[in-house]
């Protein structure tokens, strides 16, 4: 078959030739179209392999891998962005803790100071007070003393004179203080 | 109304461009598709925006790429990349003339055995040619298995040798098989309604159905098969590679 073609196709009759093939030949088996074929598979697959290593996969390439930095570069954005936040929220914190220790310190430095003021104040009132009681104590006993003294007299005279009406004798002084005083201590 | 299933795959020349030898060169219904195959590959690939968030055609040509070099990259390792250009060719090629010969009235480049040997040919040339270029005659390590007994070692050998100079004869008949037989039966089934139709009229019709609905279920399997065939050529172009770069099982 292959044969019988050939030699159609060396003729230069190659439309002939190929009218010949509805006959019943297996076309895929045509030798007569292998080197037609050939040619121009090599002319498109050539012509194919530099569009595709020049031109279209840098192409593809290019673009998948632009979006490939872009989606890295903002990943990156985004986890700096994320640390940043993350470093301001701890100064923040931070902040906040060393505020509120600086507020207890006011507090309690300003506590303590008024709790030693009221207490300075407590103690001189009280030594106040307990120098006008010493005083007043004392005031109290020389009162009672010559209070007692002139109780004493008053007694010694009243005495003197009850003894003076009772037995018409005007007693001895001596004696009578003796008495009152014996008297006043029992 | 008479079923020819192979009309389909004859080669008309358009026009005659010239004469190697005694072979005319012509343009054939073959080489218009092999071109249009370029065009539609050339029009996904340069036209496709280069947008932040892909469109549809982008996305087509992004997932492509992105499908072809991680076959290269899981099968032949990142020092197959440099057969990226050669492997994405290859698949974009045969997966897009595949897929232009399922629509009716088209012609399937594939379909002819004389293109897919070229192809595999490529390929087999591409492996042998670079395997003793990258490392040299360490290459035919490739025909020796490790951890196999010295007894059969010869035997294996043997076989190895066979295997690997068979491997473009399987590598060209498995695409251009499949395409044929797969376009063989679309025809077949899709000139039975016609024939039905025309030869029992109403009757005809009607029980064309059947045919109809298996014709277009096959349309949908060779839909798959256009890809799968495509990808097949490509991951073994890939495993072939592999061999020249890392020789030595």
């Amino acid at each position: 078959m292959a044969e019988s073609h050939g030699g159609a196709k060396g003729t230069g009759a190659h439309t002939e030739a190929d009218g010949g093939h509805h006959g019943g030949g297996f076309p895929p088996f045509e030798s007569s179209t292998f080197a037609s074929q050939l040619v121009s598979l090599a002319i498109a697959f050539v012509a194919l392999y530099l569009i595709v290593s020049r031109f279209a996969l840098p192409r593809v390439g290019g673009a998948i891998e632009a979006r490939q930095n872009k989606i890295e570069g903002d990943l990156a954005e985004a986890q700096k962005l994320k640390d940043q936040s993350e470093a301001a929220l701890k100064a923040y914190e931070g902040e906040l803790a060393s505020a509120r220790a600086r507020a207890q310190a006011i507090g309690n430095e300003s506590r303590e100071k008024a709790n030693a003021r009221a207490e300075a104040e407590r103690k001189a009132l009280e030594e106040q007070l307990s120098a006008k009681l010493a005083e007043a104590e004392k005031t109290i006993a020389s009162t009672r003393a010559t209070a007692m003294s002139n109780v004493r007299g008053i007694a010694a005279d009243a005495a003197g004179t009850i003894v003076q009406q009772l037995t018409g004798v005007v007693p001895d002084a001596a004696s009578v203080n003796a008495a009152v005083d014996a008297t006043l201590k029992g | 109304m008479k079923i020819d299933p192979i009309h389909q795959f004859n080669v008309e020349p358009l026009f005659t461009i010239g004469r190697i030898g005694d072979h005319t060169i012509a343009f054939t219904n073959a080489s218009l598709y092999m071109f249009v195959a370029v065009g539609i590959i050339a029009l996904l690939l340069l036209t496709s925006g280069k947008q932040l968030v892909p469109g549809r055609l982008q996305s087509v040509a992004e997932l492509s790429y992105e499908f072809v070099a991680s076959m290269i990259r899981s099968t032949a390792g990142a020092d197959g990349m440099r057969f990226f250009p050669l492997i994405f060719s290859l698949f974009m090629f045969i997966c897009v003339s595949n897929l232009v010969g399922i629509v009716p009235y088209t012609f399937t480049v594939t379909s002819h055995l004389i293109v897919t040997a070229a192809l595999a040919l490529l390929v087999f040339f591409t492996v042998l040619i670079y395997g003793l270029y990258k490392n040299g005659l360490k290459f035919l390590k490739v025909f020796v298995p490790s951890g196999v007994p010295g007894y059969i070692l010869p035997l294996v050998m043997a076989i190895e040798v066979l295997s690997f100079f068979l491997r473009p004869v399987s590598h060209s008949v498995r695409l251009f098989a499949n395409m044929l037989a797969g376009h063989i039966a679309l025809k077949v089934f899709a000139g039975f309604v016609a024939m039905l139709g025309a030869s029992l009229g109403v009757v005809g019709w009607i029980g064309g159905v059947m045919p109809l609905a298996l014709a277009v279920a096959l349309t949908a399997l060779e839909l798959l098969v256009a890809f799968l065939q495509a990808y097949v050529f490509a991951i073994l172009t890939c495993i072939y590679l592999n061999d020249a770069i890392h020789p030595g099982h």
